[in-house]
């Protein structure tokens, strides 16, 4: 039988805020323990929340990326489970009432073809605390310093329906919260994961198999890895008859499977009610227009805009929007140099290359976007051939200096003097009668060997447009 | 609507309490008629009524994203029953 994969994600991610989403306490990642938790965050008798503005925000910002529909009135509810990360005994979430509503969100496919994925909702909450097992003998050490982080829960409509899918989703919500600067997206910190929920059915029904759900994946290999091994489990069992099991399961990373989550992490009904600490958030219409103005530029007309200002293809351009740093760096080097197809193409060749090779990300390229424009200017002025300016990437990669100062110091500028470069290509024409009678006999071929010549002899500094030039001329006249 | 001996357990599984067996039926009845009453309030014809989050006509008031809080942990764990390394010690919670 042929088999339909159903899948559904919701993606936790950490809002970029200076203080908490109930208190004054600092999110700020990797402090001492315990030193970023105040009365609120530990739940102490007697405090109160009160909702961060921020926060309020980003959300809004998010509904509008997604064209959702904001929620005038949302209200939040206490989600009631017993954790020792989570010192009230519950965790402010929303339940009926989400700030944002259904929204919807493009994703591109390998295959060129792009799909409309649906959003159920984004709702806001808070963040437990960590817990460390190890290390105290027996007991469990708490550290309360990320209680009261404000997430951002994205939840999908089953709307996808492969891994790949999955991956291109999760890829394209994580560039979205840091186009909108909602997020830093940093997956090692855990400030972006996501929980799917799997299951399959024969192709061709209406109706969804049972699923299971599998929680806090930190990576995208891991979210194509884990639903992969889900759905073959689930297909190997419905194929020998028998019936998936609604279950949360985990996924490990290092056996590349998942397995069920004991009972006892297993929260079994979290008996949600309106927080009463908490009075329903109105949000105004201009509240909205203010967060529309401070809209920056999303991913989707960043593209647009590069194709139709820079003259981009469609999937040059996809790829230099696919992060706003990458697109913002591209752009600066198009800026310096006064040309984008070459900035675009240096940017995704060479860069991208040597990006790849060190495993680093466009944050921590070594030569800035001022320095590459500056090179590329070089190749547009006739300074340098595109073959050199590869020597001079290389040497400002390596920490040598700006391009003008490798090309001075390494004597590479390129000559462009006629009279020099005539005396050459009379000089390689008398030495290769040969190869001047294959090319006056018609083979255009052996031109590349006579520019080969001057190349070698110049060591790649002779401008190659005006060799070709000169050598057609001598050889047709002579 | 009655509530039965399990549910009631259940009930107090998830809230952490302990409770003596022999009250279970006694819980069971109270629990039942507080029911009883939410059900008559159901009867009620809400027709038109907006749903009600919150008994005070006020709307949530905002704070700035503004650090207001210092380190105080010294003070909260001076409190606290056990703490190592900075962490609050808790009874192991899986195995």
């Amino acid at each position: 039988m042929e088999w339909e994969t159903v899948i559904g994600l919701e993606i936790h991610t950490q809002l970029a805020t200076r203080s908490k989403i109930f208190s004054g306490a600092a999110t700020a990642y990797g402090a001492a323990p315990n030193t970023q938790a105040c009365a609120v965050d530990l739940g102490l008798p007697g405090v109160l929340p009160v909702l961060n503005k921020a926060v309020v925000e980003m959300a809004i910002r998010f509904g509008l990326a997604i064209e959702a529909q904001i929620a005038p009135l949302s209200v939040f509810a206490r989600k009631n489970y017993f954790y020792p990360d989570l010192p009230k005994g519950y965790q402010i979430s929303q339940y009926e009432l989400p700030i944002v509503g259904l929204g919807r969100i493009t994703i591109e496919l390998e295959d060129g073809h792009s799909k409309v994925i649906g959003i159920t909702r984004a709702h806001l909450e808070e963040d437990a605390g960590k817990s460390l097992h190890e290390d105290y003998h027996g007991m469990t050490g708490i550290d309360l310093n990320r209680a009261g982080t404000p997430l951002l829960e994205i939840v999908s409509e089953p709307d996808l329906r492969s891994p790949a899918e999955a991956v291109a989703y999760m890829k394209k919500i994580h560039a979205l919260v840091r186009y909108l600067e909602i997020s830093d997206g940093n997956m090692q910190e855990g400030s972006f994961r996501c929980d799917a929920n799997v299951s399959v059915r024969p192709k061709g029904s209406h109706e969804f198999g049972t699923r299971t759900e599998l929680k806090n994946i930190n990576s995208f290999r891991f979210v194509e890895k884990a639903i992969e091994y889900e759905v073959e489990r689930q297909i190997e069992i419905l194929e020998s008859g028998g019936a998936v099991v609604q279950e949360t399961r985990l996924f490990d990373p290092d056996k590349g499977e998942t397995r069920p989550m004991r009972s006892k992490e297993e929260a079994m009904d979290y008996r949600y009610f309106p927080d009463p600490d908490l009075l329903p958030v109105e949000i105004t219409p201009e509240m909205i227009e203010k967060v529309r103005a401070e809209m920056p530029e999303l991913p989707d007309a960043k593209r647009q805009r590069f194709m139709a200002d820079h003259g981009l293809s469609e999937y040059d351009a996809g790829i230099l929007t696919a992060s706003r740093e990458l697109a913002d760096y591209f752009e600066a080097v198009a800026r310096v140099a006064g040309d984008a197809k070459l900035a675009a193409n240096w940017v995704m060749g060479e860069l991208t290359g040597y990006l790849n090779r060190e495993n680093l990300e466009i944050d921590q390229a070594k030569v800035s976007a001022e320095r590459l424009g500056g090179l590329l200017k070089r190749i547009l002025d006739n300074t340098i051939s595109g073959k050199i300016a590869k020597e001079v990437f290389e040497a400002m990669w390596a920490g040598e200096g700006d391009a003008d100062e490798i090309i001075e110091r390494r004597g590479l500028k390129q000559i462009t003097d006629t009279s020099a470069l005539e005396a050459m290509v009379d000089e390689v024409i008398a030495a290769n009668p040969k190869q001047v009678e294959q090319f006056r006999a018609g083979k255009e071929k052996v031109l590349g060997f006579f520019v080969g010549q001057i190349m070698k002899a110049t060591q790649g500094k002779a401008n190659p447009a005006q060799v070709n030039q000169l050598l057609r001329e001598k050889l047709k006249g002579n | 609507m009655s509530l039965d001996k399990h549910e009631v357990e259940r009930i107090a599984h998830l809230a952490r309490l302990e409770i003596d067996p022999a009250a279970v039926p006694e819980y069971a009845r109270n629990l039942s008629n507080i029911l009883d009453l939410v059900d008559q309030l159901d009867a009620a014809d809400t027709e038109g009524v907006e749903p009600m989050a919150h008994p005070l006509e006020a709307r949530q008031r905002l704070r700035e994203d503004v650090v207001t809080e210092t380190d105080q942990r010294e003070r909260f764990q001076a409190i606290a029953p056990q703490v190592e390394d900075g962490l609050y010690l808790v009874p192991r919670v899986i195995e």
